[in-house]
């Protein structure tokens, strides 16, 4: 019987042919935690005297999320991973090197990987065919130490998608218009996996954002198969030899297929407080913007700077409006610098910051105030997640988030471009 | 087991910053100090009035969100028996069962906010003695049951020296 990418990729790793709904022991070929994590999953380990890993190379503690630290409780942390990196041998991703789902995309996984990470976007390596998904710290402790985690194989729903964005359209768009339709719970339990002519097409910086909000549809995964692309991007990375092919069988069991004509979206936001409360930029012209931020593991890449860039080049911001910029890592940031992208965000009167998840997830650099408004191009929108619950946040493209910076207001793209 | 005490309703899509915000990272590793604030952005009064055996009730999809364990373990320190749910995020399921908290999927619309409950967890059946609805709840799959039996992930793997779930 054919097989879904969920089921060949646990399977190979279970040691057997496995189907959707089966339990499985599988192997695990990366497992990683971030500082916000990772202190208690070594603090777990220690608990059972089990502080060890189980292949050190790829086993990674990422210092991302309060980086640099902005206090003395979260240096303290920062010190029990480094600590623990030095204990086990594991690697030491610190505060310059960037956001963990972008390095773990540039360095680490593979196609055929078992990826977890104890973050819930760990499913951006899906967007390289690696099994890769979130779990909580002693899921991961666990995994790491003794490699192997155990899974249900998850039914899949595939994306299948067909056309040719219009110009200022993104995978960011599709992605929330898909959430907007089937819910923040949408997917729960299940894979997703996209695919079709216009996932063929599409660069893999755009496909690493449908990876990554998987989750926010409460999927397990989020699965693209293997291709060219994806050969050139771990080429890129001087990795061209961990490329292998993988794509799903034609007679695949489907739980449900959702067919979707790219052609037809539009720039697409999420309202505040859930991601699938989404509407269309156009619809939205009005609404006042304090904080715009352009960065995160969803929208940090180069390619998204780029997109941004392109936009403010020679032009300011809203005077009312302040904007953070945050290349998704050291990689990214140099590119940024190389390609003058750097200089057109400041000079246009952006606050360029180090690599890192910066404001996304409220510890630092960025709070909201009462009442404000941050439309941002990372991934979840709740209540409190920028580090105030007075505050409302509005997830979009890097393309309308650059036209919003210009104008002070949600801005479709199409209008500045 | 038998569990006992009342309901903090709540409704749908509680995420994992309304149970543990992202504004008190720097409290994840004091966890007595995190658990003084769990759910304070659903309701700011939850954490001072909650009692030892208490539940938390809620609508679709909880735990949404974030992967930090912090949540379900600060739920609990808080003394939270059980939560109910009509469903639940993936991840926030998984990590209650490793960490030893009840999670109970069942359709918790006559459940009412001070109500008073009595659940059989062997049996899978919950009383709600202030109104008299008696439901059930979804069992949980056999894997999970085998980690929540041993006291969750740790003591499963200490005891078994690995995974022994089949
Ligand atoms: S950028 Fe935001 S969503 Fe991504 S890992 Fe960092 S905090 Fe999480």
């Amino acid at each position: 019987m054919g097989k879904t990418l969920a089921e060949k990729l646990l399977g190979a790793k279970a040691g057997k042919e496995v189907v959707a709904g089966e339990l499985v022991i599988a192997k695990v070929d990366v497992a990683f935690f971030q500082d916000g994590t990772g202190p208690l999953a070594v603090r777990q380990l220690r608990k059972v005297n089990l502080e060890k890993v189980a292949d050190p190379k790829r086993s990674i503690l990422f210092i991302d999320h309060a980086a640099p630290s902005p206090r003395r409780e979260l240096s303290n942390d920062h010190m029990l991973l480094r600590e623990f990196a030095a204990n086990t041998g594991a690697v030491l991703s610190d505060i310059n090197e960037g956001v963990c789902h972008q390095r773990v995309l540039e360095d680490y996984a593979k196609p055929g990987d078992v990826v977890i990470g104890a973050d819930s976007h760990s499913c951006t390596a899906g967007a390289l065919c690696a099994f890769a998904t979130g779990m909580g710290s002693t899921d991961v402790a666990v995994g790491m130490a003794l490699g192997r985690t155990w899974f249900r194989v998850p039914p899949t729903f595939r994306v299948e998608c067909k056309g040719q964005f219009r110009k200022g359209v993104y995978s960011k768009d599709l992605i929330l218009h898909l959430i907007g339709t089937i819910g923040a719970d949408g997917a729960t339990y299940r894979a997703l996996e996209f695919g079709g002519p216009a996932i063929d097409a599409m660069p893999m910086w755009q496909r690493a954002t449908l990876s990554n909000m998987a989750v926010e549809a409460g999927a397990k995964a989020g699965l693209i198969a293997s291709d060219n692309l994806t050969r050139e991007f771990l080429k890129k990375y001087g990795r061209e030899g961990d490329f292998t092919e993988i794509r799903p069988d034609p007679d695949a069991k489907y739980e449900r297929v959702i067919g979707m004509d790219v052609s037809e979206l539009e720039p697409t936001v999420s309202c505040p407080h859930t991601v699938d409360n989404t509407k269309l930029a156009r619809e939205l012209k009005g609404t006042r913007v304090d904080q715009v931020f352009i960065g995160s593991c969803t929208n940090g890449r180069f390619e998204d700077l780029e997109v941004a860039a392109r936009i403010m080049k020679g032009k300011k911001r809203h005077v009312k409006t302040r904007v953070i910029v945050i290349p998704a890592s050291r990689e990214v940031y140099l590119d940024a610098l190389r390609a003058g992208l750097i200089e057109t965000f400041v000079t246009s009167g952006a606050t360029v910051l180090g690599p890192g998840c910066g404001p996304c997830v409220g510890v630092h650099e960025g709070a909201l105030g009462d009442k404000e408004v941050c439309l941002s191009t990372q991934n979840r929108n709740f209540k409190g997640r920028m580090g105030n619950p007075e505050g409302f946040i509005y997830l979009a493209s890097p393309a309308t988030a650059a036209a919003s910076a210009l104008r002070g207001e949600i801005t479709d793209p199409r209008e500045v471009l | 087991m038998i569990l006992e005490g009342k309901v903090w309703k709540f409704g749908d899509d509680i995420s994992t910053d309304h149970i543990a915000p992202g504004r008190l990272f720097h409290l994840r590793s004091n966890l007595e100090e995190l658990a003084k604030h769990v759910l304070e952005d659903a309701d700011p009064e939850f954490a001072k009035k909650v009692r030892k055996g208490d539940f938390v009730v809620a609508g679709n999809n909880f735990g949404l969100g974030s992967s930090r364990e912090h949540a379900p373990t600060i739920i609990k320190m808080a003394g939270v028996s059980a939560v109910l749910a009509k469903s639940f995020a993936r991840i926030f399921f998984r990590n209650s069962i490793n960490i030893g908290l009840p999670v109970l999927e069942c359709d918790t619309d006559k459940l009412e906010n001070g109500d008073t409950l009595r659940i059989d967890l062997s049996a899978g059946v919950i009383e709600d003695k202030t109104n008299g609805a008696k439901l059930e709840f979804v069992p949980l799959p056999d894997a999970m049951i085998k980690i929540l039996n041993d006291g969750g992930l740790l003591a499963h793997i200490e005891k078994h020296g690995g995974f022994k779930l089949d």
